[in-house]
């Protein structure tokens, strides 16, 4: 009985079949969207109003406010180069995951999960503890000059931790379609090592190495809770946009704050977009 | 150019994939490595390539030793049974990349993909994806890839393992037709002895990490080397008796022996088409049921006071006659061929 109605399913997934949608099926429908329309599109529109109020002009001077250009091109290069890192990291954790057996590998994988599941205030909280000046490791790099929380590398490891699974989750099931006789093709056929991995392993990968990317970024964009506690805000030094816009909100200054936000909000959508071209071109995304 | 193997080993672990491999290719041959999976015969085909490291023994390529070439650069032609084609390059970039990564030209690489699409019966497919091909045109591209540098060697693994029967055949009959046009020293590994006989000028028969017999489709037929090759080869009844009076007894059923002493342990291997069954009250076995296998029927009987029997017809042999289930039957062994436990064969 279940097995035959589990059989229904799969023929559904699998040749896009919808159920009978039946009576009703009409207001259902015209319910998601206003739902969803409501939900997501209303709150788009009152911020692009709001930051747009003060006419084009207004929005450029705010944005071009010393305080905020800081911030914002504070939480660009962090973000670029965690997404760097991620792209090579990720990647190489998604290949040891799939193409090696080894004692460790579910926990490995579960580790790659955990921080999505943390709570980013307590990420935040994690790594002041083990960088902050009397932290484990913060003393020991303070000896060598280097200072990690309440400066961008605490930033930057913020936001490598709360990204991580981002990448290596998208590259992992293109790797595991990829047939490893393909290599062993390319090598019968005169192949060195290098070419191998140019033009027999990469191309593949690349859309999903991109599309993990871009997720990546367009969340660090958005992170706060770690940062607000590790990077210690300090205007000018360590203060990125999120927190730059929460800041301006409490002082009451609403027409900087959505100015900001105003520019994140563009980038997010811009982000969103490209995110999803590029799952189609990996073949993971199909709507 | 032809292949020699000598003393091969490769373990997995505990388990032991080769042992012992001596065998020769000559130049221009095709041959087909016949075993059941997990024989080692793979095996044995990927240490050849260069994909696999042997742990003892060596392999001669014109009898120059290659065991220190790189699989890159031993000129072997190598086709997976599951294509392994580039999935994100066009069937000519497929066909093109050995010839790319040794630097040929542009005009030249695209003549001889040209070349070998006709060859395959691929025409007008050059510019379509992996994805977009049936099964068979996929492997016909796999070969195309391997023969495109023209390589001094062709591998081929189970190579028509994974296309339906119909596909198969139409393979076999490319394979056989390409090595006649082009004699380049083949050897494929299947688990089909049909397709093994119909192909190969020389089976070589692979089990447990040895070869059993290596020789012609007829000789192996004729004269199976080993007990395995026996009941491996063609269906087979096989019966453990030991020796009285000349013969094994094997319920009613006495299977010459012989030449052999009485007292020895010894397999009796009746081929199905080496028995005659004819319908007889008196007889010494009783039919349980007939099979219709397209143009023969196999009948299965119980032997008097013994266990079950086979035996095979063609549909319209006259012993058919009268033959149905539960009528009494004689038997008369044409062949048997007996192999006394842990000794070689007797003729």
């Amino acid at each position: 009985m279940s097995g035959r109605w589990l059989g229904r399913v799969n023929t559904m997934f699998r040749f896009g079949v919808a159920l009978d949608p039946g009576a009703g099926g009409r207001l259902v429908r015209v319910a998601v969207l206003t739902y969803i329309g409501g939900l997501v599109l209303l709150p788009l529109a009152a911020l692009t109003q709001h930051g747009l109020a003060g006419g084009l002009a207004a929005l450029w001077e705010s944005i071009q406010a010393p305080g905020a250009r800081h911030a914002l091109w504070l939480t660009l290069w962090t973000a670029g180069l965690m997404t760097l890192i991620n792209a090579l990291m990720g990647t190489a954790t998604a290949w040891v995951l799939v193409r090696y057996r080894f004692s460790g590998r579910a926990m490995l994988s579960t580790l790659v999960d955990l921080p999505f599941a943390i709570p980013t205030l307590v990420t935040g909280v994690m790594l002041v503890i083990l960088y902050g000046p009397r932290g484990l490791m913060g003393t020991w790099f303070h000896d060598l000059g280097i200072k990690i929380a309440f400066a961008p590398p605490g930033i930057l490891l913020a936001l490598l931790f709360v990204t991580l699974p981002f990448v290596v989750r998208a590259v992992e099931p293109v790797l595991l379609e990829q047939d490893p006789a393909e290599e062993e093709a390319a090598r019968t056929l005169g192949a060195g090592s290098f070419t191998i991995f140019r033009s027999v392993l990469l191309p593949p990968l690349l859309p999903a190495i991109l599309s993990g990317s871009v997720r990546s970024f367009a969340r660090a964009l958005a992170e706060f809770g770690s940062i607000v506690v590790v990077s210690g805000n300090i205007p000018y030094k360590t203060l990125t946009a999120p927190v730059f816009i929460f800041g301006e909100i409490e002082a009451g200054a609403p027409q900087s704050a959505a100015a900001v936000s105003l520019v994140l909000l563009l980038l997010a959508i811009v982000l969103t977009y490209a995110g999803r071209m590029l799952e189609r071109l990996a073949g993971v995304r199909h709507v | 150019m032809s292949i020699r193997v000598s003393h091969l080993n490769k373990r997995f672990g505990d388990f032991i994939a080769v042992n012992d491999v001596s065998l020769e290719v000559a130049s221009g041959e095709l041959v087909a490595f016949l075993g059941p999976s997990g024989s080692g015969k793979s095996t044995i085909l990927r240490i050849i390539a260069g994909l696999e490291q042997a742990d003892s023994g060596s392999v001669f390529f014109a009898n120059q030793p290659a065991d220190h070439l790189h699989a890159r650069a031993r000129g072997v032609g190598f086709v997976f049974q599951h294509y392994a084609l580039f999935r994100h390059m066009t069937v000519a970039n497929n066909i093109a990349f050995g010839l790319r990564v040794r630097g040929l030209g542009r005009s030249a690489q695209n003549r001889r993909v040209g070349e070998l699409l006709d060859l395959m019966g691929l025409h007008g497919l050059g510019q379509r994806y992996p994805n977009q091909l049936s099964g068979g045109q996929r492997q016909r591209v796999a070969l195309a890839r391997a023969l495109a540098p023209e390589p001094q060697v062709l591998l081929l693994d189970e190579p028509f393992g994974a296309v339906d029967a119909r596909v198969r055949e139409e393979l076999r009959h490319w394979l056989r037709r390409l090595h006649d046009d082009v004699h380049i020293t083949s050897i494929f590994v299947t688990h089909d002895q049909e397709e093994a006989f119909s192909v190969a000028d020389k089976v070589i028969v692979i089990n447990q990490g040895r070869v059993e017999q290596a020789a012609s489709p007829a000789e192996i037929l004729d004269h199976p080397a080993t007990e395995f090759v026996a009941r491996f080869i063609g269906e087979a009844n096989v019966y453990d008796g030991i020796v009285q009076a000349g013969q094994i007894a094997v319920g009613k059923l006495h299977v010459p022996a012989c030449g052999l002493p009485d007292g020895t342990s010894a397999s009796a291997v009746l081929r199905f088409y080496d028995l005659k069954f004819w319908r007889e009250e008196a007889g010494i076995a009783r039919v349980i049921r007939t099979m219709t296998l397209g143009d023969r029927v196999k009948v299965e009987a119980v032997i008097d006071d013994g266990p079950v029997i086979y035996s095979q017809f063609p549909r319209r042999s006259s012993l058919l006659a009268g033959i149905e289930p539960g009528c009494r039957i004689q038997i008369e062994i044409t062949l048997a061929r007996l192999y006394p436990h842990g000794d070689l064969p007797l003729q």
